[in-house]
């Protein structure tokens, strides 16, 4: 999607701009967007925007700081004028993206998350873009580049360097495929844009929402929690105005389903919200757009107005007196833990996305303390079908806890990586037949908290039941080092921890310094035990789901593969933590000795 | 009673209203469940984890979690006090803790609820993380070497004070507490030594000034009897005990 003509220019002050968009929108929690908007135009949030904002919002400075540190995409210090950030996702990594990028940092003369001196350009990294089947990818001011090589690389580096706009850049660089290989009932259907909206107006709310419960729909994000049952949740609670908000915070690494959805399918998902809304009482919906995904947010607000054009949005759906609802966008900014549902609805708010308690839960006091429910795109998306073809079209595939279907994407080590839609039960031998994978090592289904599957267990299924996923599907084949992947998956923890709690915050890190030891040959027997002790006790402490499963790479390969750490290990039953001689470099600088007795020279 | 709502704690029926959580209803009944993040004047934040307790089979925080009748709460067994433990010790690696050295030493409930998990040492590799000093206040210093982000100065400033001095920025590992005034520093706030956020830190991190070792080291609260028996700091009028 070639990036539409921008507004990143600097001829408008930032006071009159930050009065510009507050006019309007001036309420708290209008300042994740409108921080966003700022970034993105002025390539920094300046200390004159903080204060106006504060002022025009009724917000201390410090609060927004706060926020604008928890949002990777934010910045209080100016970057680059090109601002560009590799996707650091394990399979981009198999791609060749971390050459990529030090070549392009290289052609470019910078370093890796510093601007260069004429501030013209920054490059860093950024956790997977959700490009995995067309990597590696790139993110330049925002917008998505895919498909990457030497070329492509080269050009981009002469494009900066001559300083066009990213606008003109070619459109070729901003394709993005949606790579769909295999269709089920959700793909393959020809549903007319508001026949779900019909039904439920011919049938209503009482009849459709048992339909919804007796198709057995469980959520698509993972969690697995019967769709039904929270709607209904939400409907029984008493209140003045519920919400609808659609997950669209695709963060799991190697997950880019609802990428595809949202480019080809957006109708059916907004029908599965209005739907919902009509269902629970609703009259307000929100679609939360991760900022990775930039390039769909013009489409989808085009799809938007098509849908109030055509009577399916606003107030009086299809003529229907008292059926009003619509739905807004709102960007995401860098955060992969506001892809659990009550940091999302935090971050709605404007805030830093830290997980609220629960109890309560969402369903009863969500989005502004109203009941709101949050589902996955895909929910959605089979939601609206449901209500066209009834609760047994959809129990008639899958298994009997898991019906209907569930879409994969699938990257790595295979000859079609992209989405496949399978109807829940399939195996992974047979997933992994028709992707064309050969050699394999393991599969890491459900992302970076998921599963690592070895290929004593490929006869598992996908299923609530068996293997649980969002939709991730990573392949390794026997080349890979398995160990690589057990390493980005730490450090990623370490970068997308919120920070709230004790055991997901300090846990993380101490958990990545003990696989980067064991990476680097330094770490002994007794260091394994320790990665044990501390994933458990994340596992077993920690606030929410990320800091509850971020331990799940290193403690399920700490079982399935233990070679893969066995090998790298020094047969020695302590090591410590640091290098004995390493650590006496300064010394040696500062009195410039290099002789032996300058030396700590350990046994290995 | 008859009628009387109870759950158990460690086998022990304690009495509960609705709306209590495990903490309220056995802090009320004189138990004592470790905490750090928590004081009952506050709404509960449930951060440190420290208060963990297996309810039922599922491991949650006490502060947090709503009694529930007849439920069988495990508070002190070897597993839970291994955890709490480990917390601790995570806590301890995570900031700059150097007891000998800090004026709030015996009175500090960081120190005083390690001691009662048997933290013996920091186990883990210390992180010696930069942190600075602010000391531009006239009568309160914060050193951020010894916050560890119970957040309960940003709750007290906010929601009883009215006045929003404290705030959280960054993320992760990287998250630490910011003060708001222009040039972040305390002394260019409207901070008062009278504001409940003065009186809450249970830690060494925010201190009054101009005073000192008023009561030798030794001699302090839980120098003298261990806080599962003397409860918190702010049952205890702290500023008297440092």
């Amino acid at each position: 999607m070639l990036p539409e003509q921008s507004n990143r220019t600097l001829n408008v002050s930032i006071g009159d701009y930050v009065s510009s968009i507050t006019a309007s929108a001036n309420s708290p929690g209008d300042l994740l967007q409108h921080l966003y908007d700022i970034q993105y135009r002025y390539s920094c949030i300046p200390g004159e925007a903080v204060t106006s904002l504060a002022a025009k919002l009724g917000l201390t400075e410090a609060h927004i700081h706060g926020v604008i540190g928890f949002y990777s995409f934010l910045h209080s210090m100016p970057r680059g004028q090109y601002d560009v950030l590799f996707s650091d996702s394990i399979t981009d990594h198999m791609l060749g993206s971390r050459e990529l990028m030090a070549r392009l940092c290289e052609k470019l003369g910078v370093a890796s998350g510093a601007p260069r001196p004429d501030g013209r350009v920054t490059i860093a990294a950024t956790s997977c873009t959700g490009m995995c089947d067309q990597g590696p990818a790139l993110l330049v001011n925002g917008w998505t580049i895919t498909q990457l090589d030497e070329s492509r690389i080269d050009s981009i580096a002469e494009l900066i360097e001559s300083r066009t706009a990213v606008e003109n850049w070619p459109a070729e660089f901003f394709q993005v495929e949606d790579n769909i290989r295999r269709k089920d009932i959700l793909l393959t259907d020809d549903t007319d844009d508001g026949d779900a909206l019909r039904a439920l107006i011919d049938r209503g709310a009482e009849v459709l929402l048992d339909q919804i419960e007796a198709s057995g729909l469980r959520g698509r994000g993972g969690a697995g929690f019967r769709t039904g049952l929270k709607w209904r949740f939400c409907k029984q609670t008493e209140a003045d105005q519920r919400y609808v908000v659609c997950n669209a915070d695709e963060g799991e690494p190697g997950t880019f389903k609802d990428r595809v959805l949202l480019n080809s399918y957006a109708n059916r998902v907004f029908e599965g919200m209005t739907l919902c809304a009509g269902l629970i009482g609703a009259s307000k919906g929100y679609l939360y757009l991760r900022g990775e995904y930039r390039y769909l947010r013009e489409p989808l607000e085009r799809v938007l107005q098509q849908r109030r054009e055509a009577g399916l949005l606003g107030s009086n759906i299809l003529g229907t007196a008292g059926f009003g609802f619509d739905i807004e966008i709102h960007m995401g900014a860098g955060a992969y833990i506001c892809g659990e549902e009550s940091s999302l609805i935090e971050s709605l708010e404007g805030k830093r996305g830290i997980p609220r308690k629960r109890p309560p839960f969402p369903v009863s006091n969500g989005y502004m303390d109203k009941p709101t429910v949050v589902n996955n795109v895909e929910t959605f998306m089979a939601a609206a079908l449901i209500a066209v073809h009834g609760a047994d079209w959809f129990r008639a595939v899958g298994t009997d806890e898991s019906s209907g279907t569930k879409l994969l994407s699938i990257s790595g080590d295979c000859e079609r990586p992209g989405i496949y839609e399978y109807p829940f039960g399939v195996s992974i031998n047979d997933i992994l037949k028709d992707c064309g994978a050969a050699d394999t090592q393991a599969v890491q289904v459900a992302g970076a908290a998921g599963f690592t599957i070895p290929p004593s267990e490929f006869d598992r299924s996908i299923a609530f039941e068996d293997i649980s996923t969002g939709g991730s599907f990573m392949i390794f084949d026997q080349h890979r080092n398995m160990l690589d992947m057990v390493q980005n998956f730490a450090h990623f923890f370490v970068h997308e921890s919120c920070g709230f709690c004790t055991p997901c915050r300090v846990g993380s890190s101490l958990m990545r310094d003990l696989v980067d030891k064991v990476h680097s040959g330094h770490a002994g027997e007794y260091d394994l035990g320790e990665m044990r002790n501390i994933g458990a006790l994340m596992r077993g402490s920690s606030h929410c789901g990320l800091g509850t499963t971020a331990a799940n790479p290193v403690l399920d390969t700490l079982d399935k593969f233990p070679h893969i750490y066995e090998q790298r290990l020094k047969h020695t039953g302590y090591e410590p933590a640091f290098d004995l001689d390493a650590a006496l470099q300064d010394a040696r600088d500062i009195t410039g000795r290099d002789d032996d007795g300058a030396h700590i020279r350990t046994e290995s | 009673m008859s009628g009387e709502k109870t759950f158990r704690l460690d086998g022990k029926p304690i009495a509960f209203s609705d709306g209590d959580t495990i903490m309220d209803a056995a802090l009320r009944a004189g138990e004592y469940i470790p905490h750090l993040c928590h004081n009952p004047e506050f709404t509960p934040h449930g951060s440190c984890r420290v208060c963990i307790v297996n309810a039922d089979g599922r491991q949650v925080s006490a502060c947090t979690q709503p009694a529930a009748e007849n439920m069988e709460v495990d508070n002190a067994s070897d597993s839970i006090m291994d955890q709490r433990r480990a917390l601790l010790q995570m806590l301890f690696v995570e900031g700059n803790h150097v007891c000998p050295g800090c004026e709030a030493s015996g009175a500090c409930q960081l120190q005083a609820v390690a001691y009662y998990v048997n933290m013996l040492s920091p186990h883990f590799t210390h992180f010696f993380p930069q942190r600075s000093v602010d000391a531009s206040h006239p009568d309160i210093a914060i050193d951020f070497n010894r916050c560890i982000l119970c957040e309960l100065c940003v709750r007290a400033s906010r929601d009883v004070d009215g006045k929003n001095v404290f705030a959280i920025d960054g993320r992760g590992i990287d998250s630490h507490l910011v003060i708001n005034s222009p040039s972040g520093k305390l002394g260019d706030s409207n901070f008062s030594a009278d504001d409940k956020a003065a009186h809450v830190c249970p830690v060494g991190a925010i201190l009054p000034k101009h005073r000192g070792y008023d009561k030798p080291i030794g001699e302090r609260l839980y120098d003298q009897q261990p806080i599962s028996i003397v409860g918190d700091l702010a049952a205890n009028e702290q500023d008297e005990e440092r």
